[in-house]
This record gives structure tokens, C-alpha cells and sequence, in this order.
């Protein structure tokens, strides 16, 4: 396998509802920042990869707009995922292992304020069986959240004392949308939005973008004082159906840890890409991740979570605390699918 | 240096307008089934999954792979989703066969598809968000000023796309799988099928169509375990521009001519008419063959139409195109790509059937998406590279 390192890294402000720009006008800025702090002159890098989806937009072929951000001329080696930005990492991630690149591009974007997120959510089920019953995302990750206490593994104080913590965590962070100091007898005081889930439980609608540039051992080294090395990586999925998964485990998030060597070395932190806060304690177990784990110092999902950009910013949040010299060892985290469904694990390490 | 892979098996569905014995979950696993029993596999023996399709309004259903991922017998294994607009089947062969070439798989099944009798495509593609350009009826509608572009500048005799469209439609009688089959047809019924979008008739277009592709691909290790002769990928090459911006050439675009002057370079081929045997190509209007022709260096540019004209890229011509009865013939939009892909590679397994092309050594796989503007393409032969 070759080295691989993130070197730079740019993201937008994460704000409640974008009205002003598009997405290419929202990934413009964030693409040249990422760009130009990568060192690699924009035509030397040899893949592009991004990923968001149409549903977002409520349009077909929306990532093809995209591509006028990117500068394709002349034309580009370049591709794209219908998934969290995380995933179209693993592709760039493995063009470069097959020596076609020796750096990427990474992005990814999405306005999920143009609809109503819990409800275009419905549409990522199964159109068979479970789609026409319309749960939304709320009502099963609450489901999610029942099973937890059914089973011993969680209770309404511990998630509050998570959504406290990550709000207060982002108060560091300039990109973080729910940010500040709060009670968390307060938060156990709001009423139940979806039993046994209350508002500070569930993630903010998010809209924003995110770009990063990754490279291959000597470019890295040469462009970047302080590369972020990729030391595992590994993504998995579980069956799709609820009722055919105990919902207060994350199998493929699990086997995607251990694939990816996370538990070889210790790790000083660990984003997650947690949209719910009862999803904290599932990763935890599933990854193994002790109490000395900080887990989500950027504020996580619960203070930002633009659609198919929160897993790409976990790996981009975790670089900057190893970056910025909170850490040596990271574990990033991205999922997609309902509760938990699909995992991707990745392991980062400086020096 | 990249690992070696093959394509050890193929498979594809009947397809139709509407395949109403099967949910989307019966289409797909349909097709693996097939690529899993013609490479004597087990869903066992997969490592990783790689699905495409095209966008997901098609039927409905947001990043569908999720609930197919239990169908495909992805439970447990690295899956992902590819989408680059009609190229997708194309790009998602790419990837998979990434995932061998890092190193990182043994046996990668992918597979490509599209339910379009589940929504209507025509509507699908037509609407837009404010303040954004529309792109207008549906796909004939924007591609029909390109070939008349193309028209104009080669002098191409007036009849070339429907020389094209018997062509393929005779090649689809000799595929099973094929959707469109007109067993009678002949010049003049193309040319006296109603015009659609000037100059595109009707039997020169290609269908909606229900349908999926699968493959398996191995590293060179794991080729052995199955029986069939495996076609090598010698090259991959996918290349991407912008829609428009002045001065763009739509009718001979930039991205085509470098994906192909790439995969050449990695396959070391100087010479294409020569080196390659037959081609598979994306053509979903009948002038598309003439102009991809000239994209893809198989002929000077302005002079792609004299090969349909001379009869080159006929079944017994000296460069087939098409044999399947290409994108005229079955049109799953997200498996199209795929199809062509798989196409080239049952040629140099010698699977092809009816539709075989005698000493069939190496063979172009290609297809394209958008405006004309995403390119994906490779390479398989009988030699290993």
C-alpha cells in the first residue's frame, strides 16, 4: 500500500439554510482554499472525486453543476459518488493506491434546507415494504434510541450530557452551528419531538460544503510541513431493513474499525459522525473507543451536519486537531443509510 | 504498480420496457446471479460491491444501493455508488476494477442498472431549479443540434444515421437480450419512421428500457478459480469537462479525444483501427457512431461517417462497432455504460454468441454522459497485459 496523506483541507461556515448561493457559488471558495493550501498547483492534481445527491437539489445529474467549480479545463480525470463526501475519499484513496494519481481533489456538498430532510429521508428506503409506511429519520433513530434503553445501553441524561458537551466543544470552532454553554437539566426539560428524542438529540439541517486535498508519501512530505497519514482504512454495510438488524449495535461499523487497525495503537480522539446522540454510545462500543477518547472536539454532527458533507468533515475535523497539535492519533468516522446502516472508518496519524 | 485484473464473469437481463415480474431487487440480483454462475462463484467469494446507476429520480428512490445492498449479497462488505451521469455503468467497471487494481480486492462484483418503467426519464431529465439553464425535452432534444453540428461540418451523406440504426437493429436479432427487435428492418422503414427530433427519427433513437449488467473481476491470483477464458483489462480511462462555456466543442469534445488518447497510451496502442478488433461504444442516436468514430481516433476527423458507409463497422467489417445491438437496441440509462463494457469483454471471451466477432483479440469498451462531457472507457483482450 502507498502512503497517503491529507494536505490540506477547507470547509464553508456552516449555516441553517443557505439562500444567497448555490453549490457551485458555496464550493468555489471552499475548493480554491483547499486548493491553494494544498501547495499542488490545481492542474497537477491528478484526481477529482466528489459526492452528494440529487435529492438534496430535488434534481437530476445535480453534481454535474459541480463540475464548473472545479476548473475541468482542460478536461479532468474525474468521477463522482452518490454518497457522503467520505466515500468518494476511499475512491480517491484507492486511485491513487492503483499508481493512476499521486494526489486528489476531494468534495463534497449539499443543501439539505430546500427540503424537508426528515422526509426526502423517507425516500432512501426500501420503496417496497418500508417506504410506503413513511417513517421519517427522526421516528427510527428513535426507535433506535428505544431499543438503547429497552436494552440498558443509554438513557435521556447521557444524551443530553452529549449534545451539552458537543455544543459546548464547538463554541472552539468557527465553522460550528450550534454552538454554546448549556444546562443539561434545561435540555431534559424539552418536550419529546419523536419519543424518547428531544430536540438537542437531533442534528441541525445543515447546509454547506467541504473540499480536501489528499497526496501520495513524497508529495505529501514535500507540500506539507505537518502531512496526516492515512494508517487504515475500511468501509462496510449492514442490511438495509430495521427489523433485520439489533439496532443497538453497529456491525458494519465494527468490522470496519478492526479492518482499519483502529484498536493497534491508542488514539487521542475520535470524530464520529453521529447525526443522533444516542449513536455516541453504539460507535463508542462498536469501536472500542476508551473514556480517555475525546470524542467529536469539533462539536461533531450535533453542531453541524450538512448532508453528504458530515462524514468528508469528520476526516477534515479530525486532521485539523491533529494539525493544530490536539492530538497524534485520530480515528474519523462517516455513515450514511438509515440508523447507521453504512460505515467507513479511517484511521489518521502525524509523525 | 497496479495488480492485474480480469473479468471472469458476465451477466445481464432480458431487457424490456417494462419488467414487471421483477422489483428492482429482482433486476439486479437478475444479472449478478448471471455474472456469479458464468464465473462458478458464491456470493461468498465476493469481497466488495460497487453498484451504478444514473440519478435516482429515475425510480424514485434515494441512493437505492442501500436497500439493494442485502440483494446483492453486500451484508457485511465494502459497497459503494457510483454516479457520473450516463457514463455511470462505464465508470462503475472503472472503479470496481480500481478496487482490484489497488490491491486492495481479490473479486469485486459490479453491477449497473435502471427500472426506468418505474418513473418517466423524459420527465426525470427536463426539470430544473430557477434560474438554471433547462436542458430541454429530454436527451434527443439536446443532442440533436450537436449531430447536425456534425452534419454540417463533414458533409456527411443525409442518410448516414439510418445506415447506422439498421445496422444495429440487426445486430440486436442476434442478441437475446435485447429490448428492441425489429425483425423486418430494413432502410426504409428507419428512414420512414416519424422524425422526433430533427434529424433524429424515431427507429434511429434509443429506447427506455428495464435492464441491469453485472460483472465479476479478479485479481490475477483468483482469475484461475474460474473456468471461462478471462478478458484482461489492459486499460481504464475516464475524463470529465464543463457543460458549456464559449467556445466548447460539443460535437467533438475535448474529454473523449484525451480518454482515449490515455487509454491507448496505457494499453500501447499506437494504431486503434488496427490493434482493436471490435468496439462496443455508447451510441443512443444512430449519428453518435460517426462521431464517436472520429473521437476515439478510429477515423480523421470529418470522415467518421465513410466507415458506416463502407460497411467497417458491420459485423463482418473490418472494425465492428456495436455488435450487440448497442444502446439503439436496450437502454437501462445506468447500465448502458455497463453493457458496453461487458460487450467488449464477452467478445474476448468468446461468449458473444450470435453476435461474435470471429478472432475477436481486444476490444474498446466506451460510453459517455451529460452534455457529451463525462467519458469512461477501457480496454479487455485475450493476452494478458
Amino acid at each position: 500500500m502507498r502512503d497517503v496523506a491529507i494536505v490540506s483541507y477547507a470547509q464553508t461556515p456552516y449555516v441553517a439554510s443557505e439562500t444567497k448561493r448555490n453549490e457551485v457559488e458555496m464550493l468555489m471558495p471552499v475548493l480554491s482554499e483547499a486548493v491553494d493550501k494544498s501547495g499542488i498547483p490545481r492542474r497537477e492534481i491528478g484526481f477529482t472525486c466528489s459526492g452528494s445527491t440529487d435529492y438534496l437539489a430535488g434534481q437530476s445529474f445535480s453534481f454535474v453543476a459541480a463540475v464548473d467549480a472545479i476548473g475541468a479545463w482542460p478536461p479532468i480525470c474525474e468521477s463522482h459518488v452518490e454518497m457522503d463526501g467520505a466515500w468518494a475519499f476511499y475512491e480517491a484513496w484507492i486511485k491513487i493506491q492503483c499508481g493512476e494519481a499521486d494526489s486528489a481533489l476531494v468534495f463534497s456538498f449539499g443543501r439539505a434546507s430546500m427540503g424537508d430532510l426528515p422526509s426526502v429521508l423517507t425516500l432512501q428506503l426500501d420503496p417496497y415494504v418500508l417506504q410506503p409506511l413513511h417513517p421519517d429519520a427522526i421516528s427510527l433513530a428513535a426507535l433506535q434510541a428505544r431499543a438503547l434503553l429497552d436494552a440498558g445501553l443509554g438513557s435521556e441524561r447521557e444524551w443530553a450530557e452529549v449534545a451539552a458537551r458537543c455544543r459546548r466543544d464547538a463554541k472552539d470552532n468557527p465553522d460550528a452551528l450550534v454552538k454554546g454553554d448549556v444546562d443539561v437539566e434545561a435540555l431534559l426539560a424539552e418536550p419529546n419531538v419523536v419519543s424518547p428524542l428531544r430536540e438537542h438529540t437531533l442534528p441541525p439541517v445543515t447546509d454547506g460544503a467541504a473540499a480536501m486535498v489528499i497526496a501520495a508519501g513524497d508529495v505529501a512530505r514535500k507540500v506539507c510541513e505537518k502531512p496526516v497519514w492515512v494508517r487504515g482504512l475500511d468501509h462496510r454495510v449492514d442490511p438495509h431493513s430495521p427489523g433485520l438488524r439489533d439496532l443497538t449495535l453497529a456491525p458494519s461499523a465494527k468490522l470496519a474499525g478492526e479492518k482499519a487497525g483502529a484498536a493497534s495503537k491508542p488514539l487521542d480522539l475520535a470524530e464520529l459522525h453521529t447525526p443522533f446522540a444516542p449513536q455516541e454510545g453504539i460507535l463508542r462500543r462498536a469501536l472500542a473507543l476508551g473514556d480517555d477518547v475525546r470524542i467529536n472536539p469539533s462539536g461533531g454532527p450535533l453542531a453541524a451536519n450538512p448532508m453528504m458533507v458530515a462524514g468528508l468533515a469528520r476526516l477534515g475535523e479530525a486532521a485539523r486537531q491533529l494539525w493544530t497539535g490536539k492530538g497524534e492519533r485520530a480515528l474519523a468516522h462517516a455513515t450514511q443509510g438509515p440508523c447507521l446502516q453504512q460505515n467507513l472508518v479511517c484511521i489518521l496519524e502525524v509523525a | 504498480m497496479a495488480e492485474r485484473c480480469a473479468v471472469v464473469g458476465v451477466g445481464q437481463t432480458k431487457h424490456d420496457a417494462r419488467r414487471i415480474d421483477v422489483s428492482q431487487v429482482g433486476l439486479v440480483r437478475e444479472a449478478a446471479e448471471r455474472a456469479l454462475e458464468n464465473a462458478e462463484l458464491g456470493w461468498q467469494d465476493i469481497d466488495a460491491v460497487v453498484i451504478g446507476k444514473a440519478p435516482d429520480l429515475f425510480e424514485g428512490v434515494m441512493m437505492p444501493e442501500l436497500f439493494l445492498a442485502d440483494a446483492l449479497g453486500g451484508a457485511g462488505k465494502p459497497m459503494l455508488r457510483v454516479h457520473t451521469a450516463g457514463s455511470v455503468g462505464g465508470s462503475t467497471a472503472v472503479v470496481a476494477a480500481s478496487l482490484v487494481q489497488a490491491g486492495v480486492h481479490q473479486r469485486v462484483l459490479t453491477v449497473a442498472y435502471e427500472k426506468q418503467s418505474e418513473s418517466n426519464a423524459m420527465w426525470a431529465l427536463s426539470i430544473k431549479i430557477p434560474f438554471s439553464q433547462t436542458i430541454v425535452a429530454g436527451a434527443g432534444g439536446y443532442f440533436a443540434p450537436l449531430i447536425r453540428g456534425y452534419m454540417r461540418r463533414s458533409g456527411a451523406p443525409e442518410d448516414t444515421g439510418i445506415r447506422v440504426a439498421v445496422k444495429d437493429r440487426l445486430n440486436a436479432l442476434k442478441n437475446p437480450y435485447a429490448h428492441l427487435k425489429f425483425p423486418d428492418v430494413d432502410f426504409d422503414q428507419v428512414a420512414n419512421s416519424p422524425m422526433l427530433w430533427d434529424p433524429i427519427r424515431f427507429l434511429e433513437t434509443c429506447p427506455s428500457s428495464d435492464g441491469a449488467c453485472a460483472l465479476v473481476l479478479a485479481a490475477e491470483d483468483a482469475v484461475g478459480a474460474s473456468p471461462g477464458k478471462p478478458a484482461w483489462v489492459h486499460a481504464t480511462s475516464m475524463r470529465s469537462e464543463p457543460t458549456m462555456f464559449s467556445g466548447r466543442d460539443q460535437v467533438n469534445p475535448q474529454a473523449g479525444k484525451d480518454a482515449a488518447a490515455d487509454l491507448y497510451k496505457k494499453a500501447g496502442i499506437t494504431n486503434p483501427r488496427e490493434e482493436i478488433d471490435c468496439a462496443e461504444i455508447y451510441v443512443p442516436f444512430s449519428w453518435f457512431e460517426p462521431m464517436w468514430m472520429e473521437n476515439l481516433g478510429f477515423a480523421p476527423e470529418g470522415e467518421g461517417w465513410k466507415m458506416t458507409y463502407e460497411g467497417a463497422t458491420a459485423l463482418d467489417g473490418d472494425l465492428p462497432v456495436n455488435m450487440s445491438g448497442g444502446v439503439l437496441s436496450s437502454n437501462p440509462i445506468g447500465a448502458s455504460g455497463m453493457l458496453r463494457f461487458a460487450e467488449a469483454a464477452l467478445q474476448v471471451r468468446g461468449e458473444a454468441g450470435e453476435h461474435q466477432v470471429d478472432g475477436a483479440r481486444r476490444a474498446l469498451g466506451h460510453a459517455y454522459g451529460g452534455g457529451s462531457q463525462y467519458f469512461s472507457m477501457w480496454i479487455v483482450g485475450e493476452a494478458r497485459p
